[in-house]
């Protein structure tokens, strides 16, 4: 009996996570005004594909899917190298200052990013990068919390592996790309998840430096779209499902990866 | 451990010049900004900037919007905070009790909303909301409520942001909160059944207490990311009905991006700051005081 309860509850949890999507894919195949219906309907009555099209056709929405699958894919490509070198330095190099710097990263982690919009903005515009790729992806070049993940986990990598490497001559770069990098294959899958959805889904800062309906990435193309056209749920609705379904295979895809990573965010020192 | 300054300042020269340049000097840039006229003509003409000392901050405090924004702000914060950590709180107890069955189908159902493009979701949200054809005013008829205008009522507008922002992100402190529950050692609520507790007992007294790091820190990331509240009022409510949905990084944006008033938004974005910088310090202290 109690067990019974229990799984209903969960169950109504989870129809009430899941409905949202549900409705949102049945409405993005109806023809227009098929959605705006009472009751609501939950599986199209007739099944198009023309809001698809739609998108297609008359908006550069396949240009702006192309703009967020380029910028998540170059900014995971390139924090996650700049991250991984730094985070392997901090964990296995002694040098002056090491743990003031660290400490320094760590605890600027509280000043949100907003803060740095501004003046950041008004650099990249005389460095003449608003409106194009630069602007999105010199922000993102490396973050914080990425050096401080590779840190973790390299420090859990034995010495002896390291010195082995440097008797047999290895050079430092070398021993970073041959032996580091490989075991770390775990951690940068995290951080690689983590910086491609967070990518993807960012919304402010892409909202203020592109300007173009071309160079917008998927979310602000799609928050324009709804200005427009606030009346087409169907409409809305397949911008919707093209904006999530990426995200949603990348997670399925690297789910383990992406859990571990809410943990090892959440471990304290 | 090889003490070699060159290679290690080569392995972090990239990483900690982008972090320099690109973010510990626009830090202190907006700083200074914050102190300065710079506006429209500005941009235009350099030389027309003026320090104008605490100017910025005196005219916030008498600025109606941005009070109207730190309000809905910390109206946000203060319900769809703990009401978020409570359901993640309840939905991790569920996934970890011994009977449940599927227990990793029913994490992924849970977890998805998280993942999701915030923008996309609101979006759906918009739409669900909707007075006439919205599938929620649907099910709550089924209930025999009458129909809400969620987001075109000025009561109504922000407790419809609050229930977005809880079902999208319960997942993800859910997670961290089965990961402490899990923590806890076994023993202790055996020795409770010998004692003879009851479930409320053990909660009260066991897993309450045990889990207290976890719901600080919980705590923490939770109130840091509900204080930038942004992408949901501008897709669904654009800050509307009567700035009922303003927020202080919408009104920052506003004041900054939109009208090019850039002193006046760095001041906006500094106060923003410092109250997050405050709360986290709370919450700290209460850690601390809790040990």
């Amino acid at each position: 009996m109690k067990k019974l309860i229990l799984h209903i509850i969960l169950i109504f949890i989870a129809v009430i996570t899941l409905i949202p999507f549900i409705w949102m894919i049945s409405a993005s195949f109806m023809f227009d005004g098929h959605a705006s219906v009472f009751p609501p309907r939950f599986i199209p009555d007739q099944f198009t594909l023309i809001q698809y099209e739609r998108l297609l056709e008359r908006l550069s929405i396949a240009r702006n899917f192309l703009n967020s699958l380029i910028l998540s894919i170059l900014v995971t490509f390139i924090s996650l190298t700049f991250n991984s070198m730094a985070g392997y330095a901090f964990a296995k190099y002694k040098f002056k200052g090491k743990d003031k710097l660290f400490n320094l990263l760590i605890s600027s982690m509280v000043i949100p990013a907003q803060v740095t919009m501004l003046p950041l903005f008004l650099m990249l515009k005389w460095m003449g990068f608003i409106n194009t790729y630069m602007a999105i992806i010199i922000p993102g070049l490396a973050n914080i919390f990425g050096i401080f993940l590779i840190r973790q986990y390299c420090i859990s990598i034995p010495d002896s592996l390291i010195e082995a490497a440097r008797i047999d001559g290895a050079s430092d770069f070398l021993i970073y790309k041959k032996i580091i990098l490989p075991l770390l294959t775990p951690v940068l899958a995290t951080l690689a998840i983590f910086t491609f959805l967070g990518t993807w889904n960012d919304f402010l800062w892409p909202l203020i430096v592109m300007t173009d309906d071309s160079m917008y990435t998927l979310p602000v193309a799609l928050a324009n779209l709804m200005l427009e056209h606030t009346k087409d749920p169907e409409l809305m609705m397949a911008g919707s499902v093209v904006t999530i379904l990426p995200v949603i295979i990348v997670f399925l895809a690297l789910q383990k990866y992406y859990m571990k990573g809410i943990m090892m965010g959440s471990v304290k020192e | 451990m090889k003490s070699n300054s060159k290679i290690a300042l080569l392995f972090l020269a990239p990483a900690i010049s982008a972090i320099l340049i690109f973010f510990f000097i626009p830090v202190i840039a907006a700083f200074v900004i914050s102190f300065t006229d710079f506006d429209i003509y500005t941009l235009g003409d350099f030389s027309t900037l003026r320090f104008i000392g605490f100017d910025n901050y005196i005219k916030l405090l008498s600025d109606e919007l941005f009070w109207t924004a730190l309000k809905n702000t910390f109206y946000f914060v203060v319900v769809a905070g703990p009401l978020s950590i409570a359901v993640s709180l309840s939905a991790a107890l569920l996934l970890n009790s011994k009977l449940t069955k599927f227990k990793s189908l029913f994490r992924l159902a849970y977890f998805l909303p998280v993942v999701t493009t915030l923008v996309a979701v609101a979006i759906v949200w918009r739409f669900i909301y909707h007075p006439n054809f919205g599938i929620l005013n649907f099910f709550l008829g089924l209930i025999g409520i009458n129909p809400i205008d969620w987001l075109g009522d000025p009561f109504w507008a922000m407790p419809s942001i609050i229930i977005l922002a809880v079902w999208k992100n319960f997942g993800y402190n859910m997670i961290i909160f089965i990961a402490g529950l899990q923590n806890i050692p076994e023993e202790l609520y055996e020795a409770a059944d010998i004692e003879g507790a009851n479930a409320f007992q053990k909660f009260r007294f066991i897993t309450l207490p045990m889990l207290a790091p976890t719901t600080i820190l919980v705590s923490i990331i939770t109130m840091i990311g509900y204080f930038q509240l942004f992408a949901e009022p501008y897709v669904m409510t654009q800050g509307g009905p009567l700035n009922k949905t303003l927020s202080i990084v919408q009104y920052m944006y506003q004041e900054g991006f939109r009208w090019w008033n850039m002193g006046y938004s760095a001041s906006i974005a500094f106060v923003l700051f410092i109250i997050i910088f405050i709360g986290t310090i709370i919450q700290f202290r209460i850690q601390k005081f809790n040990k």
